[in-house]
């Protein structure tokens, strides 16, 4: 199946892409140095509130929510975008994607591998985004069904609960350990890594900062797990929203080659922004709502250009809306409430096996045929 | 002020709370960030491994002169600086206003040799083309604050099979090559080093004119101070040569030397003593010397220096990342198209070409994404 643009439209429409990013890339300053500053002192402040609020009783819902605020802006607005190395060019080694470290069990580095480099590369290519399904769910119509997938609602439950350790244990690539295409020794140096991440982790939030409270031990050690769950289930309904609603298309590999590069077919510039606006979905909202999901509702955006500072997105959503619309493609955003429900269904519908007819959702760009050759 | 007692009572205040600061059990409460990314949202004079500085004097070195200004900077670091050695120099990171990017550059410290948490000074020359040294001389001012490295660099005084010492000591320095010289002059007087029973200094100095020559008061001063150094300025024209060293120091090989300055009389320095600048072993000569700003020749000529792997290859135009693998290094990459930033590695020297954005930059020491990146003329990355 190739694409429904021509080569000419395709190399036409990464121009107008590239001219965006070009325009912002110009742009960036000072502006963009006192907002993620900003960022970073009030996630301070919250995390410092939530950890005093502790000793406080009366307060703990609000410790609990300070918490959970911080963690949220630690991972998201500031975390992800950081080690995405949207800030590299201020200097500042604390905003550095290749020092930052951040409040979650998985350690950075392996998560950049498996982020930054496998799942932006190849996004929504069968086989090759390991992001799809995140190797426990069925999240496409061509992944093959097993029974297994009959736990998918199940599944996805559980990750979204114990999401950190799930985006942790997605770099060990268990489900190609189990096919045999993976070797426990290739594993050894991420285990340890994994392992000292969880344990300073987990020595921080379930017995440090409780002990600190003295006999309120439980009461804080309740609320740190509650925090860190808070932005779990946070973390991962932004980020199903992004790639799993309705009309988000996949890929395979053959379908992406479309130009001739020295060592054979590659994919051309075009193609892969093409690829990116198709793969990606947004949620509209406000613009607290956009920090607080780290401007990850604007994955579209994102996806197109994952090293521009996030805050820029909303900025131009508009025009990469209108070239998107311009060239026919389609620009899949919606409601949080909308694309939860998509997202949903979506997870219910691929649990059972494809029917023969009606196994697909309609959408409005009409690829991702199963492919012949 | 103080009495003793109190005082004597803040400085162990001050201890207990900085090895506080310091301990496991604050570096375990505030992982993974580091008890610094907090304390410095309150105080950028807090820190707990990081160094700062405040800028609390400003002096004009050079204030008649038509050439390039210079000026010494007084810095009050914080506690976590652990003093430096006479002919170090430190790396200071200035926040460009308007731009929002953190420029760092390297000055070798004039002051004497300074003790954990001690005063320093820096002494630069505002070079037409840097940015960070212009903005240091004409537009820092009190109060602010500065990032810093630790103290760096072997070029030292201590480090030498010389010290301590009784036998003669040489220093020829050119230009602002004089402010490591200068460090080590300042402590050698400071520590008493008087020139008594047969310790002699002797101190060679070049200069573009009288005008441009800093420290003049000071230098003049401790030429005529009973101290056994000789001072001796040359300006202009005045050049050096082996024949105006063999006149001076007859026996110039046989006596500690320490020469810093430009590359080019640096060259001839370690010709008289037969050695080349980047080899004096075997010599009692010791150099540092300032790099010539590489000049962009061009997108394919030149060459590109993998520093670490100590390869050098032809520059073909194509990114770094290729013209590494086409040279048989294995750098780590990923995306291939600059999006991930797996392949960042550190360019030192030279300038590069962004193939996405055709954005040019020659920044020394600066952190590159390869598979987007060629040279442009000669360039060197640390891979």
């Amino acid at each position: 199946m190739t694409t429904k643009l021509t080569p000419d439209q395709l190399h036409a429409f990464g121009k107008e892409m590239d001219s965006i990013r070009q325009r912002i890339l110009a742009d960036l300053g000072e502006e963009d140095a006192t907002y993620i500053r900003g960022v970073l002192k009030r996630q301070r402040q919250l995390e410092v509130a939530g950890r005093a609020l502790m000793y406080l009783p009366p307060a703990w819902p609000l410790a609990v929510a300070a918490l959970s605020l911080s963690k949220i802006l630690d991972n998201m607005e500031i975390g992800h975008n950081v080690m995405h190395g949207q800030y590299d060019w201020m200097g500042d080694p604390g905003l550095n994607s290749r020092m930052f470290e951040w409040d979650n069990v998985c350690p950075s580095a392996q998560w950049k591998y498996s982020h930054n480099y496998i799942h932006h590369t190849f996004t929504n290519i069968l086989g090759k985004d390991r992001d799809i399904g995140y190797g426990v769910l069925r999240m496409d119509e061509d992944q093959p069904w097993h029974p297994y997938y009959l736990g998918n609602p199940l599944y996805a439950f559980l990750l979204m609960v114990f999401f950190e350790w799930g985006v942790a244990l997605h770099d060990l690539e268990v489900e190609n350990l189990v096919k045999g295409t993976r070797t426990l020794e290739e594993n050894r140096a991420l285990h340890a890594g994994i392992m000292r991440k969880v344990k300073r982790q987990a020595l921080k939030d379930y017995l440090l900062f409780p002990a600190l409270t003295g006999p309120l031990f439980p009461l804080t050690f309740a609320g740190n797990a509650i925090a860190n769950l808070v932005r779990n289930v946070w973390a991962f309904n932004i980020i199903f929203c992004g790639h799993f609603p309705a009309g988000v298309e996949s890929f395979t590999e053959a379908e992406c080659l479309d130009e001739d590069g020295p060592d054979g077919p590659t994919e051309s510039r075009g193609h892969w922004y093409y690829r990116q606006v198709l793969g990606s979905a947004n949620i509209s909202g406000s613009p607290l709502f956009h920090i607080m999901s780290g401007n990850l509702s604007h994955q579209i955006e994102h996806h197109l250009f994952p090293d521009l500072p996030a805050r820029r997105y909303p900025q131009i959503a508009a025009e990469v809306r209108e070239v998107c619309e311009r060239y026919g493609l389609e620009y899949n955003t919606g409601s949080l409430r909308q694309q939860l429900g998509s997202v949903a269904r979506k997870i219910i519908r691929l649990a059972l096996p494809p029917r023969r007819t009606t196994d697909r959702e309609p959408t409005a760009a009409p690829v991702s045929e199963p492919v012949a050759a | 002020m103080f009495t003793e007692p109190a005082r004597a009572m803040m400085t162990q205040t001050t201890t207990l709370a900085e090895r506080l600061l310091r301990s496991p059990a604050v570096a375990a409460l505030t992982s993974p960030h580091g008890v610094d990314r907090y304390l410095e949202l309150i105080n950028p004079m807090w820190a707990a491994t990081e160094v700062r500085a405040r800028v609390v004097d400003v002096q004009r070195e050079n204030p008649d002169s038509g050439g390039a200004a210079v000026a010494t900077l007084t810095l009050q670091p914080t506690s976590t600086w652990r003093g430096h050695r006479a002919g170090q120099y430190v790396q200071v990171g200035v926040e460009l206003p308007g731009s929002a990017r953190r420029l760092t550059r390297c000055f070798s410290i004039s002051s004497a040799a300074s003790a954990p948490g001690e005063r320093f000074t820096l002494t630069i020359r505002a070079h037409d083309e840097g940015q960070v040294s212009k903005f240091l001389v004409h537009r820092a001012r009190p109060g602010q604050v500065l990032h810093l490295s630790q103290a760096e660099g072997e070029f030292t005084l201590t480090e030498s099979p010389a010290t301590p010492t009784n036998r003669h000591l040489l220093f020829i320095t050119g230009g602002s090559g004089i402010t490591p010289a200068m460090s080590m002059v300042r402590t050698l007087l400071r520590d008493g080093y008087d020139g008594h029973v047969n310790r002699r200094v002797t101190f060679l100095h070049f200069a573009r004119s009288a005008e441009d020559q800093i420290f003049a008061a000071e230098l003049a001063g401790i030429d005529a101070g009973d101290n056994g150094v000789d001072v001796r300025l040359f300006h202009g024209d005045q050049l050096f040569s082996e024949q105006l060293l063999t006149r001076i120091v007859p026996d110039f090989r046989e006596v500690d030397t320490w020469a810093c300055g430009p590359a080019g009389m640096v060259e001839l320095v370690s010709a008289a003593y037969g050695v080349s600048p980047t080899d004096t072993s075997g010599s009692r000569l010791r150099v540092e010397f300032f790099k010539p700003p590489t000049v962009a020749t061009g997108s394919a000529a030149g060459d590109l220096t993998f520093a670490r792997s100590d390869a050098t290859a032809a520059n073909t135009g194509a990114s770094i990342l290729e013209q590494a693998e086409a040279a048989g290094l294995r750098p780590e990459f990923g995306c291939r198209m600059g999006i991930c930033f797996s392949c960042t590695a550190r360019k030192t020297d030279g300038t590069v070409r962004n193939v996405l954005t055709g954005e040019e930059s020659s920044l020394p020491d600066e952190d590159i994404r390869i598979c987007v990146n060629a040279p442009v003329g000669s360039c060197t990355v640390d891979l």
